[in-house]
This record gives structure tokens, sequence and C-alpha cells, in this order.
């Protein structure tokens, strides 16, 4: 390719891909992400698309985008603001110009700005002049007249002519970056495989994009993002459903058991379901139920059976399976249920994230019910929370819930891929037959764990239930067995702690503020305080993964700082159990339910108020 | 019948040490012991047993059950039952459950074990009413019960055992009476044997709640005359003189008396319960009083491939393509780059 005549080198890009629902902005994004990262780009990806699958073409609520952060430094999140972004009609505009960067490049397809299109947006005429964008790096593609061009002479029907377009506007992407196209032709060679014609196509109006960018070259600048310096080792790009569903293979083989998962669809969960279906070649048994209540049925009989057992969901799902995760924990059974939380109540926001099932995980079922709650802070380490997650169920003899989010789940970030003998030893508590008759709750005096007895293995029958039991198994109804039985499941619970990490205080131990979170916040809240740092504010951060239960030096943490601040997407979850678990602090909250994550700006600009402008001395 | 008893086990083998804690007179009792009975005939090791259950007084039935046991929640029981059979399919499966149980709660997951065909046994209690919430209708309560909750009659139609479970596409379905010991044992044996979804009926009274709801057809005085016991193979001929008979007639089941209008056995029907078209079985399932016998017996057996098993088929053949068997491979697979 030719020299270049403007080339801009930065640190970090946010690229937003944005278009109608079905205009291909996702895989677009996708593409873009792995091909950067293949490149050696540290990236962070946030898709946003609509619950309808085909919402109203060119309606602002129909709108799907697809944002990548690419950087040569460590990038947390998918980006606050874009710096480009790609509008393949006006109402992409008006979705996300409250997220543009001053001098923001916008790369829209001209063709799509009609009269029509532009009104059915919410304008009256002029986009760019009624949202006061025209100091902005307007780059008008008349991409549908481009595509048309560069594929007449092929023998295709107007509507795969269009659906290529997705393309072009990568291409054009592609060579702002100085990217290569080789990631892009073989996955295009892949998927289309068996539609050459297709295949062909894409490939042609990809390579017309990036020639177009040739063409205009001196209407913009370039990019240039040199390669993170990334530790040594293989990477792989991998979102959070992936994360965790391998995970959790990683613990079942790690204990030597087989995998079954029970599951029904649930958005944004189902992926985890794709994923474990799709391992089969590793023996891994998945079923579709026919709804919730049998996705987790299921699992808790394949966990007594003796399989590990994991059934995936999202709140709503949650909220069916309650009575059978009280079953798993009156049957003292190992079982992970993952809740990939989405906007709610009721359906409320299918497709977009939430941290909202925070009580629901702790106190939503019937009777004094005792489940360890964990939550995965990014998609990469949702791998680490799934394996911790599913090695406490076995060794404790338990149900855990596993928290994940809409943004983790979707989002991706490359990987280095770890090795499985580094991960740690899990320890299956099975029974043995003794000379002594078998007693289904008799306990390990240390974590009172009881003993996991497989059916099949002869001399250890034995009856479970959802009836309170003795410590042989028998049905009972005794008023002190009773308490004796729900404290000692509580008590089980609460020794778990003995075996977890301490809390990680990002920065220093003591100072003006402490910024706590859990879970996928993680990025943004450590982002803000690392930026607050350099700032010379005396703030820190703690992000929680450990909720239920809490890590044993959490008030040693608290203690060190004059102000507490719990940042959650929920309207105070965490903040009000922290109340009740450590009563002598004060938590200020900082809080937001809008479907979306944080933006570090506001947690920064939140701190700040928080602490009056106090810099540090 | 060839049984291949080597007498490893006596029904007293089955019993647990729990107290049973059914009323006194109910048919629960009976069908326990046929069950005890029948297993301690069976050729298989007591520890590949698993006696799944719902919630209702049948569903107690695993606690005294010597083998492994799961008392799960209500309607629960097929979908339990599924993932115990799909984690290890060495193991014997049997759901003991009742009509409300897996008909009203658990309607969902019994059709959809049944459509499945998972290789479990489910042993349905019949009484038309449930009894451990002491005394409301059931799905299967005749229209017009009286109850707590239908003070002044019920205006729903009950469904049919049979019909339901045909309908769903059933390959196994069988009818019994709790008192009756011998033809209990026959078709748990059946259902033993049997590689799928195999459903036994069991009508069953409750004597506390809705005693006598079967009289007319359990009773001493109406059973020769009021049921039919179908086996494969032989004549549908019943009554105490053994002079009735079943005939298909204008595309419905029809009673005649053999020697009246000319009819003779040999115009009788020949049951078949293997045939695979649900048509015949489903009307058979479906005869009630006062035009038909009540039949009993295995109405319906018809082996297809068992969800299990095609699930170990399709895992051998996966395998046989993939070259992933570990998770440093899973890890390693697709688009992966090197930092160096």
């Amino acid at each position: 390719m030719g020299k270049r005549s403007k080339v801009i080198e930065k640190d970090a890009v946010v690229i937003r891909f944005s278009g109608d629902s079905g205009d291909g902005m996702q895989l677009t994004g996708t593409l873009f992400s792995n091909t950067s990262a293949l490149f050696g780009h540290d990236i962070s990806t946030f898709p946003d698309y609509p619950a309808e699958i085909r919402a109203p073409q060119g309606t602002v609520g129909g709108v799907s985008g697809f944002q990548v952060h690419i950087g040569h430094k460590l990038i947390n999140t998918p980006g606050d603001f874009t710096d480009i972004l790609v509008a393949m009609n006006p109402a992409a505009i008006r979705a996300n110009v409250r997220w543009l960067k001053k001098g923001s490049t916008i790369i829209y397809d001209s063709d799509n700005f009609t009269e029509k299109s532009i009104q059915r947006a919410g304008y009256k005429a002029d986009p760019f002049a009624e949202d006061k964008l025209d100091s902005m790096n307007l780059i008008a593609a008349p991409i549908t007249t481009l595509v048309k061009e560069a594929l007449k002479d092929m023998d295709l029907d107007p509507k795969t002519v269009l659906r290529t377009k997705n393309m072009f506007a990568l291409g054009l992407i592609y060579w702002l970056f100085d990217s290569r196209l080789k990631y892009t032709e073989e996955f295009i060679e892949e998927k289309f495989g068996k539609k050459p014609l297709v295949a062909e196509a894409n490939n042609k109006v990809l390579r017309a994009g990036y020639y177009y960018g040739e063409t205009i070259e001196a209407l913009t600048p370039s990019y240039r993002v040199n390669r993170a310096p990334i530790k040594k080792g293989t990477y792989r790009n991998i979102n959070g459903n992936q994360a965790t569903a391998w995970g959790v293979l990683a613990a079942a083989e790690k204990a030597g058991l087989k995998l079954f998962i029970g599951s029904y669809p649930i958005t944004p969960a189902t992926g985890i379901l794709e994923e474990l279906a799709l391992r089969k070649d590793m023996g891994v048994k998945s079923l579709q139920a026919e709804d919730e209540i049998a996705g987790i049925c299921t699992s808790i009989g394949a966990s007594f059976a003796g399989r590990m057992a994991v059934t995936s969901t999202s709140g709503p799902g949650l909220a069916l399976k309650s009575e059978a995760l009280n079953l798993a924990v009156m049957t003292e059974l190992p079982l992970l249920v993952i809740d990939v939380q989405r906007g709610g109540p009721s359906t409320g926001l299918p497709t977009k994230t939430e941290q909202a099932d925070l009580w629901q995980a702790l106190y939503g079922r019937n009777g004094e019910s005792p489940i360890p709650v964990i939550a995965a802070s990014t998609p990469s380490d949702c791998f680490r929370f799934g394996f911790e997650a599913a090695k406490i169920a076995i060794e404790h003899m338990t149900p855990v819930i596993l928290l994940t989010d809409g943004y983790l789940a979707n989002g991706s970030e490359p990987w280095r891929i770890p090795s499985t003998k580094d991960l740690p030893s899990i320890t299956v508590p099975y029974a043995v037959r003794s000379d002594k008759e078998f007693l289904a709750y008799e306990r390990d005096p240390k974590t009172l764990v009881r003993k996991w007895a497989i059916p099949g293995t002869p001399g250890l029958e034995h009856r479970v239930g959802g009836l309170e039991k003795t410590i042989k198994g028998s049905v009972s109804y005794i008023p002190e067995n009773h308490e004796y039985m729900v404290k000692t499941r509580e008590e089980k619970v609460e020794r778990i702690v003995n075996e977890l990490p301490n809390l990680e205080v990002l920065g220093k131990k003591t100072g003006d503020l402490l910024v706590i979170g859990w879970g996928s916040t993680y990025g943004h809240i450590t982002s803000a305080v690392t930026e607050l740092q350099k700032e010379g504010y005396a703030v820190s951060a703690a992000i929680f993964n450990y909720i239920r239960p809490l890590p044993k030096n959490t008030a040693k943490v608290f203690a060190g700082f004059d102000k507490l601040l719990v940042c959650e997407l929920n309207t105070g979850q965490f903040a009000n159990y922290l109340r009740i678990k450590h009563q002598k602090y004060t938590y200020n909250q900082y809080n937001k339910v809008q479907g979306l994550p944080f933006t570090i700006t506001e947690i920064k600009d939140h701190c700040v108020k928080l602490l009056k402008g106090k810099k540090n001395g | 019948m060839a049984e291949t008893n080597n007498n490893k086990y006596a029904a007293k083998d089955f019993k647990s040490d729990q107290e049973v804690r059914w009323c006194p007179g109910c048919g629960d009792h009976a069908i326990l012991a046929a069950l005890q009975k029948t297993l301690a005939e069976l050729d298989i090791p007591k520890e590949k047993y698993v006696f799944v259950s719902g919630i209702g007084c049948s569903s107690r039935l695993p606690y005294y059950m010597n083998t492994y046991g799961f008392h799960g929640i209500h309607g629960r029981a097929a979908a339990i039952a599924t993932g115990i059979k799909i984690a290890n399919p060495d193991l014997m499966v049997w759901e003991m459950t009742g009509d409300g149980d897996a008909l009203a709660i658990g309607g969902n997951h019994y059709i959809h074990a049944i459509r499945r065909n998972i290789d479990i046994k489910i042993v349905l209690f019949n009484n038309e009413i449930y009894g451990l919430t002491k005394g409301q209708y059931s799905p299967t309560s005749k229209k017009g019960l009286i109850t707590k909750t239908s003070p002044y009659g019920t205006i729903e139609e009950p469904f049919k055992v049979g019909e339901l479970t045909i309908g769903a596409n059933g390959r196994f379905f069988a009818r019994t009476v709790d008192y009756n010991l011998q033809l209990s044992s026959e078709v748990y044996k059946e259902a033993a044997k049997f590689h799928g979804t195999a459903v036994v009926e069991v009508v069953q009274n409750c004597v506390i709640f809705n005693d006598g709801t079967h009289d007319a057809f359990t009773s001493k005085e109406n059973r020769d005359e009021n049921t039919i016991i179908l086996r494969h193979g032989e004549k549908m001929i019943f009554g105490k003189n053994r002079d009735k008979g079943i005939i298909l007639k204008d595309l419905k089941l029809k009673v005649v008396k053999i020697g009246e209008d000319g009819i003779t056995e040999k115009d009788i029907l020949t049951h078949d319960a293997h045939e695979p078209n649900p048509g015949i079985h489903y009307r058979l399932a479906g005869m009630s009083l006062p035009e038909y016998p009540v039949a009993l017996g295995v109405i319906r057996a018809i082996s297809t491939k068992t969800y299990d098993a095609a699930m170990m088929e399709q895992h051998e053949r996966v395998q046989a393509k993939s070259k992933i068997r570990t998770v440093d491979e899973l890890l390693r697979s697709g688009a992966t780059w090197e930092v160096k």
C-alpha cells in the first residue's frame, strides 16, 4: 500500500459500528476486534443491541451497536466515548450522538440519508446540523452505490448485494487502521464455504471498502495504534459466556468428573448452553430442558447420580429455579447455577446489562437458605470464577450461584491461555463403603461437608429429599433437629471463607476514599480510580468477587479509609448487604440502572464530588 | 413368565428401616408390596435402582425402599429422574408419582419425559384426589366431584392418563389396580424390561378422601364384568363367563356378546401391544364405563430408540470426528496467536 499522508498515532481508539439490527454490525464489530487482537492490541468490546431480532428499520429503537476499544496499553473497558462512529443510517447517528468525543470521525452511508430515513430517525432535515456535529470529521461514503457498483458484474439478487454493505464499512475501517484483511477473508471463506458466489461478493466488497479508503485518503487521517506490551504466551479472544463454560469444564476435568448441563435458552445466558452442547467430544451431556425448572431439576438429578452439574440462566429463570435451588440446599448436592444478569424486573431489558439480581441470589428463596454467591469481573476471568464456583460446589457439597451479566457475557477481550496444570486441585468428597452404616448427613468436623455417595455403589443405598432430615437421612420433624440442621447448613457455607483469598486493594491501603464494587464494574472502577490516583487523589478501589461469604479481611480493608463509596448497577443492593454484614461503616452509594455499564467519567466525577475536590495532603 | 430369579433377593431386602406412614387401608401399601416383590424377582443388583418422586402421598414411597432414593419437589420427579438417567444410563430409574404431581403441577415434565423416551419407569398412582393436602380435586377427578375446593362440584373435564400418555407419543402404557398384586407385578416386570419411558397407571383407592371412586370396576362384584385384562397376542375377551369381547366397527370399538348376532370368537380383536400406530391403543386406554369395560394390563409397548441411547450414539459419532479431548486442547483450538 502507498505511503499515507496523515497518520495519527494513538494509545487507544474507540470505534463503534452502528446500524439497523439487520445490518450485520455485531459481526462487523467482532471481525474487527479479532483482527485487532491478532495484531497485538489489547481490546475490550461491548455489543449493544435491541431485544428484537429485526426491530423496525431505520428507527432509533432498532439500532444495533458494537463498540470496541483497542489500545497499545492495558484496556479495561470498552471505552466511554467513541473516536470513530460507523453509522449505516441516520438513526445510528441519533442513537450515538451522546457518546461521541469532540472531533470524532463519523463515517456514514450517505445513500441512506434520504429525507424519509432522516425523518424516521426523528430529525427534521439535517442530522449533523441539528445535533451540532458539523465540527466533527464527517466522511460521507455512498456505501450502497459503491457496493452495487462493485458487484454489478456478478449474478446476485439485490438482497444479497445489499447484505454485503457491512463488509464495505469494515474494509474502510481496516484501511483507516492499516489492518490486514487476511483474518476476515478467511472467515468469509469459511462462513460461506457452501456459497462460493456469496463468499466472493463479500470479499470483493471488503476490498472495495479498503480501496475506497485510499481514494479518499486526502479527506481523512488514518490511525496507528501500536501493539500492546503484553505478557508472553498464547492468546485467544474470548467472551464471558464462553469463558464461563470453559471454566466449569476445567473444574470438572480437574475433579475427574463428567459434566452435565440442563438449561433452557434465555438471553443473555444461552451462549453457555450452546458452548457446552458442542462439547460432546469431551463427554459433556447437555439437555435443552422443557423449562427453567426442568433445567435445574435435571441438573440436580445428574448431580445425585455423580456428575458435575450446571444450569445457566438469567434473572427471570433464576426466579423459576428458586424452589429447586432449595432442594439442592437441603440435599446438599454440588450444583452450579450461573445467572447472567440482565435488566429487570420481569422481562425488563433482556439484552441490556444490570447487577440487580444480587438480592435474588442471596435471599430469593423460602426458608433459611444459605448459598455461596460469587461474581466474575471481566469476560476472561469468567473462566477463573466458573472454575472457582464449581470447585466450591464440589468440595463443599452445596449449590453455588455465579453471577455474571450481559456486559461480561457478550463482551470479549484477549486472554492469555492458561495451562490446566496450573489450576488448583479439586478434591471430591466421595463416600466409601465401610463396616459402619453409611449416614447421609454425617459431616467432616472441620468443614461440615457431608459425603457424596454415588448411586450404583453397593452398600451406600440411601435416600435424600426436600424434607428435613436427621444425620442418618431419615425424615424428622423434631424441633431441635430442625434448628440444628438450619444452623449447620448456615455454618457450612460460612466456613468456606477459610479457603477464600483476601480482598485486594488497588492502590494504598489507607486514604480518603475507597471505591467499592463487585463483579463486572471492575474495569470501569479500576480505570477511574487509577486516573484519580494519577491526578493526586487519595483514592483506592476494592472489587468483590466473593459475595457470600465475604472475604475475611473485608472490615480491615474498610477501616483504612475515611469514606466508602459503593458503585453498582442497581439501586444499592450490595451497599445494603454490606450494611447488614459490616454495620459500623457508613456507605455512600453511586448507582446506575439504565441497562448500561458505568462510564469512567461518571465514576470519577462522583468521587471528586464526594471528596469535595480534596487531593493528597 | 420366564424370570431369571436367582433368589439373590427377597422382597424384604427392598424394605427400608423407615416406618411406613400411609393411612391404614390406603392402596399405597399394596403398591409398595407389589414393587418390592417384583424387584426381588428381577435379576438386577439392588444398588442400580434409584426411586425418584415428587410430592404427595405416592411420593413418600422412595423412603420405604431400601435402594437409592430421591424425594424431590412437587411435580419435578420426571425432570430429576431424567437427569439421573442421562447422567448414568446404567441405573434403573423408577419414578413414583400421583395424578396431581404428574398431571397438574408436573404436567410439562411428564409429557416431555415421555416425548423424549427417557428410559425411566413411571408408576402413576391415580386416586383422582389430592390426599396429602386433605382432599381437593385433581386433574383426573370425575366431573362434578364435590371436594373442599369444589364444594358445588367440579366443572372441569378430567384427563385420562392413558390418552394423555399416548397423545404425548408414549411408547409404553399399562394399567393395573392397587390391590391386584399379581397383575401389578406382571406389568411392573414388563415395564422394567421395556427400553424407554414406561408409564404404569395404578388405579389406587384413597380410603380417606375419595373412598370407592373406582368401585364401579374394581369392587369384587363389578371387576369381572367391568374390566378387561389385555395381553399381547390374546383375544380381547372378558366377563365372568368370558362371553364378551371387543370388536372394531365403523372405526369405533364396540362391546359384543359372543354367540349373539352371529358373533364368534374369531370376530373378537386380538391385542397387539406392539402396533406402532397409536390409534387403537388410544381408544383402548380411553375406554370407560358404562359403554366399555376399563382396560387393564399392558395396552401399548412399542420399542424405539431411547433418548439416553441416542445421546450415547451421538457422543460416539462426535468423538470419532473431533480431536478435542481435554480442556488444554479446547483452549488452544480455533484462532489463537503467540506473543513473544
